[in-house]
């Protein structure tokens, strides 16, 4: 009985019932879809890592990348318990994919699962094994392809003589995946390494994660926020109710268990509705998120979504410790309140008044915790904490820092409506500060985001200018077609720069040594952030290395620092590059060194420096009938970039839009329901000659007032956290620093674009108030008899 | 010299029965320094009439002299007009700005309708008994306060016709009876017209005409 009253409040309520709910199923949806996201990319590293190894087995390789598959034979009569592989990257049909061949008969369980249900005389005649997405991608192709979901995304699983003649590797394999026992001592010339591929992948994705992860709690606190003023509205409004129930003998544990039982009723449709929304919301964004990760760290992950129990369970609980985070304030406050409180709008505004100091020292407390992070803290862990302390006190802030906004106005107001209007404004403030706040944290993060963004991609399109300088590239089908390709084209062409490179484990980390030519094309034109003197001359006379931005800030190596190289000891560091885009470390030397410590090295690629590229490219086409894939011009590999680096912001784009439509509704929502408690206070200015289209506008000019006002506030608190996003979190997750730019015109649209949410979510009750006309503010005087 | 006329006033609202007649040919004037009071039974149509004659509502039919201008003729923003300049309204719940202290409250009509005068203004707050109260805010005030602020707030513009209803309502009989004199005093001092709604025979009483509604018509 005492549940069925306090639901009839919602049947008389029923925008603000709406609005509570769609709170509750946004912040559910946001959290649930980006979790849903994580756990997709995760579930296929974990199947990326079972298809190359065992439980994280180790592998046996070269310096070089290849070994005489001779190597495998001899090891095999032996008695070692390996296993050859040969991969490579090679265009299949339209797409570029991972070829990886294997031994079907010597390969790993996981492995053959993957061949467990296929025709197994099939895939050695030539056959081969794909995920149905890689399938659709790479269209019609000459291999027999047959689809599997135990193949990652990406990968194309062959056998070995098919990857050793598709790669041009005929005789050679890329390494020995260990089945057994590593042997003691080592074979001659090979070394031992990890092959989890999946644990690799995990690390370098950590950060892109975490990101995701920290984006889904903002939004899921910003969906909290619109839950929390509907709980709290719909408690003041029912204070009358309440009274009336207790004066009638209900209990205080049964008004409390009712209520805890209405919220509970709440967080499950919402949970519900929340996890639908979030499943279609990642369903949506997975393609986005999963060309990112495989752009930009090769992770194989699909952009299908698939259905987890697991994470449905955890998203209802989401709903249910977000309602009770969000309603708990409201249950301790009718747990206190005594039996005939009355209620008292400024009795309201001065509790809010006391809750609002707390609020500021709660903020100082958090400034200072901030500051110590920033001091202090290390690690991508620390920087989001120093995040979410600097922007949560920087939220609790937000009300005390409007209503001394709003008092210094009213001191320099005159005219009696203008007075009234920043008094007024100050008063409702606590009723609307939850919004505000939540508004601020979306405004900051679009400013903080959309800065680092910005500032990224000027950064990034000014070093690509200076980076992609060679005309052309051409990428040779074997080593063999490298050698006469560089012979054709040196009295061809300008100069021909042949890329090499070697896998190595540079200061701990994976990454790879490169060779580089001593020419002019680098000297004049690679940027480099710092170095020691005469760089350039000295990385020819052999007397040290160039490391890339990510091993130097990771690594704290910096010129004058040493470095070891595998195979040279430690060698001096003459400077170091930017290297964005890239997550692995790198390492260059000058060329003949390169090629006397990994001798037998391929060449991968060749870059061209020419005046006519276009003759240059016919000539390659007719002379070595080269595929059109295999030359790329710049202006190609520019566009590559940058779409590699647009799709990657493209989820944070994404988010934040969400995050900052959240803010919207959460504003909609307490508007719609203030408009009602509204009317008691607009009444005497309407009795007094106020129109109800002065009111209405009034209305709609505070509305816009408090957005220009939290957006100034929140223009400071997003170039903080775009701050610590280049200086902290970039560092740590991608390992390079940039410079923060500041783009006004970003901010201005930005400001245009809260200013019209604002105005959307003050409209309607604004519009109702006038169309209307004078009946409820009539009632106004009638209910109160 | 009448202030306030209403001429055949008709007012029904609408039910899920069909149109509800509340005020049915009601016709009325009180002059300038003259104490009407408005009697009748809950749901007769006084507050109503009330509102018709401060411009709140518009009449079905009928017209609306306030100060011989026709109110019910006026658009919306005329009748805000005419009531911020020459009408003051005292309800019984006071109706406060709770916003604005007790001096900004008191001259806020009048600063509305651009006659303030802080000299009157002050004046008017030391009739009230108010001079100690200007800078608190309605809630930190008793009803009798509130009430009293209220008053004050009507008169301050110097309004040609005052419009109370159930002004004493809300607060206990001795405060209610001193409220209600300083109001007569005050709206007499003025020469404004004064209609009052109430349901006290005995307050009633104390005014110079005393007009019974019932049923929508004046008995």
């Amino acid at each position: 009985m005492t549940l069925a009253a306090l639901l009839s409040h919602w049947a008389r309520n029923k925008m603000q019932l709406a609005m509570l709910l769609a709170g509750l199923t946004l912040a559910t949806a946001l959290w649930s879809g980006v979790q849903a996201l994580n756990a997709q990319a995760r579930g296929a590293y974990a199947t990326a890592a079972a298809l190359v190894s065992e439980d994280g087995a180790a592998r046996l390789d070269t310096p070089s990348g290849q070994m005489p598959q001779s190597r495998f034979v001899a090891l095999r009569r032996s008695g070692l318990m390996v296993s050859p592989v040969v991969e490579g990257r090679v265009v299949l049909g339209d797409t570029r994919v991972t070829l990886l061949g294997i031994e079907p008969l010597t390969a790993p369980p996981g492995t053959a699962a993957a061949l467990a249900d296929g025709d197994l005389q099939g895939f050695v005649a030539g056959g081969g094994f794909a995920h149905p997405e890689t399938l659709a991608e790479i269209g019609p192709s000459d291999l027999a392809l047959t689809p599997s979901q135990a193949v990652p995304v990406g990968v194309v699983l062959v056998d070995i003589g098919t990857a050793q003649t598709q790669l041009g590797m005929a005789g050679q394999i890329s390494h020995l995946m260990l089945t057994g026992p590593a042997p003691r001592p080592l074979p001659e010339g090979l070394r031992l390494s990890q092959a989890d591929a999946g644990a690799e992948l995990d690390g370098l994705t950590d950060s892109f994660h975490l990101n995701l992860t920290a984006f889904g709690a903002l939004a899921f606190a910003v969906g909290l926020f619109i839950v929390h003023s509907a709980v709290g509205l719909a408690f003041e409004q029912r204070r009358g109710l309440f009274r009336t129930l207790r004066s009638l003998g209900v209990s205080l544990r049964a008004l409390t268990f009712a209520l805890a039982l209405e919220l509970a009723l709440m967080a499950l449709i919402a949970g519900l509705a929340g996890l639908a929304l979030g499943y279609v919301m990642a369903a949506a964004l997975l393609p986005d998120v999963a060309a990112t990760l495989r752009g930009l760290y090769g992770a194989p992950v699909p952009g299908s979504l698939q259905f987890s129990p697991v994470w449905a369970l955890a998203g209802l609980a989401m709903a249910f410790a977000g309602a009770v985070l969000a309603g708990g304030q409201a249950l301790w406050r009718l747990w206190h309140m005594p039996v005939l409180a009355p209620a008292q709008p400024r009795a309201w505004a001065i509790a809010s008044g006391r809750a609002m100091r707390w609020q500021v020292m709660g903020a100082l407390g958090l400034g200072v915790v901030a500051v110590v992070l920033a001091f202090t803290g290390s690690g991508l862990f620390a920087g989001f904490a120093l995040l979410a302390a600097a922007l949560l006190a920087a939220a609790l802030l937000t009300p005390a820092v409007l209503a001394l906004c709003l008092q210094g106005a009213a001191r320099f107001a005159r005219a009696p409506v203008v007075q009234w209007f920043w008094a007024d404004s100050r008063q409702n403030l606590p009723r609307l500060s939850l919004a505000l706040m939540a508004l601020m944290l979306a405004l900051a993060a679009n400013i903080g985001v959309g800065t680092m963004v910005a500032s990224f991609r000027a950064t990034f399109i000014g070093w690509l200018d200076q980076r992609l300088v060679a005309e052309m590239t051409v990428t040779p089908r074997d080593a063999a077609q490298a050698v006469a390709l560089e012979s054709f084209l040196m009295p061809r062409t300008d100069a021909v720069l042949p890329l090499r490179r070697v896998d190595a484990t540079l200061a701990g980390q994976p990454g790879a040594v490169f060779a580089m030519r001593d020419h002019a094309t680098f000297r004049d034109n690679w940027p480099l952030i710092q170095a020691a003197p005469d760089p350039w001359d000295r990385l020819a006379a052999e007397q040290g290395a160039l490391i890339n931005e990510q091993l130097a800030r990771r690594a704290g190596l910096w010129p004058g620092d040493s470095v070891v190289l595998p195979g040279a000891g430690a060698v001096s560091v003459l400077g170091v590059y930017p290297d964005y885009g890239n997550p692995l470390a790198q390492a260059i030397i000058t060329e003949g060194w390169f090629d006397r410590l990994y001798p037998g090295t391929p060449t991968r690629q060749l870059a061209i420096r020419t005046d006519n590229p276009e003759a240059t490219r016919a000539a390659l086409l007719d002379e070595f009938g080269l595929s059109a894939q295999a030359i790329t011009d710049q202006a190609q590999a520019k566009a590559l970039s940058l779409a590699i680096f647009e799709r990657t912001f493209l989820i944070t784009g994404a988010l934040n839009v969400l995050t900052l439509s959240v803010a919207a509704l959460a504003l909609f929502a307490t508007l719609v329901t203030l408009s009602g408690l509204r009317l008691v206070q607009l009444a005497p200015l309407w009795a007094m000659g106020l129109t109800l289209r002065q009111l209405a506008r009034l209305e709609l000019a505070r509305a816009l007032v408090l957005a220009g006002l939290t957006m100034g506030l929140a223009l400071p608190v997003g170039l903080m956290l775009a701050q610590v996003l280049l200086a902290v979190i970039n560092v740590q997750a991608f390992g390079w620093r940039l410079p923060l730019q500041v783009f006004p015109a970003d901010w201005a649209r930005l400001a245009l674009w809260a200013g019209l949410a604002m105005f959307a979510a003050a409209a309607w009750p604004a519009w109702r108030l006038w169309r209307a006309g004078g009946g409820p503010l009539l009632r106004v005087f009638a209910y109160e008899r | 010299m009448t202030l306030l006329a209403l001429e055949d006033i008709h007012k029904s609202f609408a039910s899920a029965e069909g149109p509800v007649p509340v005020l049915q040919g009601v016709s009325l004037t009180v002059a300038g320094g003259e104490v009407v009071a408005l009697t009748g039974e809950s749901g007769s149509g006084k507050s109503t009439l009330l509102h018709i004659a401060a411009g709140l509502e518009a009449p079905d039919a009928g017209r609306v002299l306030v100060g011989g201008q026709d109110m019910a003729a006026l658009p919306d923003t005329g009748r805000a007009k005419l009531r911020r300049g020459t009408v003051g309204l005292v309800f019984q719940q006071f109706n406060l700005v709770p916003s604005l202290s007790v001096g900004a409250n008191l001259a806020f009509q009048a600063r509305l309708a651009g006659g303030h005068d802080a000299a009157f203004c002050t004046q008017l707050a030391a009739r009230l008994g108010l001079s100690d109260l200007v800078a608190r805010y309605p809630e930190q005030l008793s009803g009798g306060q509130q009430q009293r602020v209220a008053i004050g707030r009507a008169l301050a513009a110097r309004p040609k016709v005052l419009l109370a209803d159930e002004p004493t309502g809300n607060l206990d009989e001795a405060t209610g009876d001193a409220v209600f004199a300083l109001m007569l005093e005050l709206a007499r001092a003025q020469g404004a017209a004064l209609l009052l709604v109430t349901h006290s025979a005995r307050l009633a009483g104390r005014c110079d005409r005393v007009v019974h509604l019932r049923a929508g018509r004046l008995a």
